[in-house]
């Protein structure tokens, strides 16, 4: 691990999750720190997207822990994780068509007064919210349907704001983005981590990681495989880690004390 | 703009680029607004259609309908047509007795369709609805007239059990995770068993005259005060409601309806309500405002509240749309889905007690037959999609009100019952082909 300047505001401690008779995590460590973007790499199927599902409840982790500001806290369901202040955002978005920017962005959590929705307050706000973020879209009421790509992926990002959370998830953000769109929402990082929020990235393009991310978390085969500093690193070195050469002395270092750590 | 998208209606990145995205016949965007590079200032396309005046509400009506956006244009067109032609083949079709019948006739049938609506919005259906509701009358018969229950509590006990039967599907469905077609079929034939375990050896029992139920259908505010006074507060209370609205909204600083729209909107509303309450009142052989009506627009006024304005109907409709983003946002997608089939039954046993005060009691057919038919039909040829996600509480007014004028006129130019069924299925095929295009022409205009 690098710097621990502060207690973390989430840390996963050897995570494990099992589906059935495949063992997707095995002892998974990661933390993040406010005002950090933490890349999250690594090959198809090593683990990415699951250990992304168990910090935002969708499958509650087997063994390990989870901590929120150094405490242990259990997340079984997407409430828990969202009453904590996670906020996720999907690789395949998780926006209703059929429902307005609007309503899309405060689904689940519509101001209302008792059970009746304020549309006024909600439109008002999500005019803000898209404003400070510099978002353009045509109309804030039509169907999310009409949007295209890039600006999906800006609403469901900016929908993960609502809540004012202390950590964004974002799951492969630009993965279907065009050169312009995925500027745009690298911006976007950007401008969370400026507002202190801890930003997790997945992403499979080294550019984007090394453009926006403050540290790069390797995942191997469900295990951690190393956490580098971007500005320190070389791109060979995160790809290595990524593919598991060891035709290269420093990932060979790398991962002997990595295993050392974590004990394995 | 609009023969540019023809030129290429399918860009090879598919339907979402931006260009399509807008839809044809925006002509107030740029022709292709690469959302960020483009440095336009983000407004309401709607304010800027509504500067333009008159002609901007056809351009966005034209472009509306040219992306597939029908909404109850069909409905409203076919309803036209439809008094036309009954019209000139009996010049009694829009008298006061034919339209008070075709108002009576619509409320039982219409008050299931309410909940037939919001299964639908779900994305699922309820095939067991005409069953529930003849259950509901059972219960009710044999513990009023049988039993010799109060009025009220029986009926009371008659809906609950409805809503009884529809949490049962609503669990099978959303905890078991079987089909709601195959929960709902199992219900169709069940139920339909326990009504007729319910009346017992009796075919039928009669509605006791003067009691509640009887009422339900035959009763008429014969005072013209009631038909014009209910005309006066709908329509005050919908002129209020869109002024506030708009005025709230101009307080927030948010693009709001402008007056001239408020009082276009206004105006037909009131033309509406008060040729209604005219016929009702006014002509040779008038009785009136029948109370079925009355008591079918309040669950109207009060489904609609409860689908646009309630965090439950928000959750309805976001369920129906993409149930995993549903329950990623945090929603009880279960819960939602239980309580959308409990209303549908409670609805349905409630519609029940309507055709029960209709046919003279309870007997065993009530709800059999063409019933639930009649329900999902008229929830669909009133514009509610069958795709889930899209529709409005309104088109279970509308489309029963087809589907009785079709019955009716055609009853009254003394058609056989076996053309009828086949106009009112032919109908429904129109409907469903309707919903179909123009959810294919949505999805290639970007808006669906």
């Amino acid at each position: 691990m690098i710097h621990v300047s502060a207690t973390p505001v989430l840390a996963l401690r050897g995570v494990s999750k099992r589906f059935g008779a495949v063992q997707a995590l095995t002892d998974v460590e990661l933390e993040i720190h406010a005002g950090e973007v933490v890349a999250l790499v690594g090959d198809n199927g090593a683990g990415k997207s699951t250990l992304v599902k168990t910090i935002s409840g969708v499958h509650p982790i087997d063994e390990g822990s989870i901590e929120w500001n150094g405490t242990p806290v259990p997340i079984h369901r997407p409430q828990d994780s969202q009453a904590l202040g996670v906020a996720t955002v999907y690789q395949d978005l998780a926006l209703c068509d059929n429902l307005d920017v609007v309503a899309n962005l405060f689904l689940g959590s519509e101001l209302r007064s008792a059970a009746i929705l304020d549309e006024i307050a909600m439109e008002k706000r999500a005019k803000e919210l898209l404003d400070t973020l510099s978002i353009r879209i045509p109309s804030v009421r039509i169907p999310v349907a009409a949007l295209s790509g890039g600006q999906r992926q800006v609403v469901a990002i900016a929908r993960a704001l609502i809540g004012d959370p202390k950590v964004v998830i974002l799951d492969e953000p630009t993965a279907a983005l065009g050169v312009e769109q995925t500027a745009q929402v690298l911006d976007l990082v950007e401008r969370l981590r400026e507002r202190g929020h801890g930003v997790i990235l997945i992403s499979h393009n080294m550019a984007d990681v090394r453009a926006v991310a403050d540290r790069v978390a390797v995942l191997r085969l469900g295990r951690n495989n190393g956490v580098f500093d971007v500005k320190t690193t070389s791109h060979e070195e995160i790809i290595a880690a990524i593919t598991g050469a060891t035709d290269n002395a420093v990932t060979r270092r790398q991962a002997r004390t990595a295993t050392k750590e974590d004990a394995k | 703009m609009s023969d540019l998208a023809k030129k290429t209606p399918e860009t090879p990145e598919g339907p979402q680029t931006p260009g399509t995205a807008l839809g044809p016949g925006d002509d107030t965007a740029p022709p292709a607004p690469e959302a960020s590079a483009a440095p336009v200032p983000a407004v309401d396309p709607r304010l800027l259609i509504r500067e333009e005046g008159i002609k901007g509400y056809w351009t966005e009506f034209t472009r509306k309908v040219r992306g597939g956006e029908l909404g109850s244009l069909p409905v409203v067109l076919g309803l036209i047509v439809i008094a036309i032609v009954f019209q000139l083949q009996n010049s009694n079709f829009l008298s006061a007795s034919s339209v008070a019948n075709i108002a009576v006739y619509s409320s039982g049938l219409g008050i299931m369709a309410v909940g037939i609506v919001f299964v639908l919005i779900l994305g699922e259906i309820d095939l067991s609805v005409g069953s529930v509701a003849g259950v509901g009358a059972a219960v009710w018969a044999v513990l009023n007239v049988n039993q010799g229950m109060n009025d009220w509590l029986a009926i009371g006990i008659a809906v609950l059990a409805g809503m009884a039967l529809g949490i049962l599907h609503g669990f099978f469905f959303a905890k078991i995770g079987v089909p709601a077609f195959v929960v709902t079929l199992a219900g169709f034939l069940g139920w339909s068993g326990l009504q007729d375990w319910l009346m017992g050896g009796e075919g039928s029992i009669n509605t006791p005259s003067g009691s509640v139920v009887e009422n339900l259908t035959n009763y008429f505010f014969e005072d013209k005060a009631a038909a014009y006074g209910l005309a006066l507060v709908a329509v005050l209370a919908y002129a209020a409601s869109l002024v506030m609205d708009s005025r709230r909204r101009r307080a927030a600083a948010l693009p709001a309806r402008p007056t001239s729209e408020i009082v276009l909107r206004t105006a037909v509303v009131a033309v509406l309500c008060f040729v209604v309450a005219y016929v009702l009142n006014e002509p040779a052989g008038a009785r009136g405002l029948p109370l079925a009506l009355v008591l079918f627009l309040a669950v109207l006024v009060v489904a609609d509240f409860v689908a646009r304005r309630t965090t439950f109907g928000r959750q309805v409709f976001a369920v129906g749309g993409n149930p995993e983003a549903a329950r990623r946002a945090g929603i009880n997608v279960d819960r939602v889905r239980i309580t959308v089939f409990g209303l549908s039954g409670l609805l349905g046993a409630f519609g029940g007690l309507f055709i029960a005060s209709l046919s003279g009691g309870a007997t065993k057919s009530v709800g059999g037959g063409n019933t639930l038919m009649l329900v999902i039909a008229a929830a669909v040829i009133g514009g509610t999609s069958l795709f889930g996600g899209r529709g409005k509480v309104w088109s279970a007014l509308l489309g029963m009100i087809v589907i009785q004028s079709i019955q009716q006129g055609l009853n009254m130019i003394g058609m056989a019952n076996a053309i009828q069924y086949m106009i009112t299925g032919a109908v429904l095929l129109a409907a469903v082909v309707i919903d179909s295009v123009s959810r294919r022409t949505q999805k290639t205009a970007g808006r669906a």
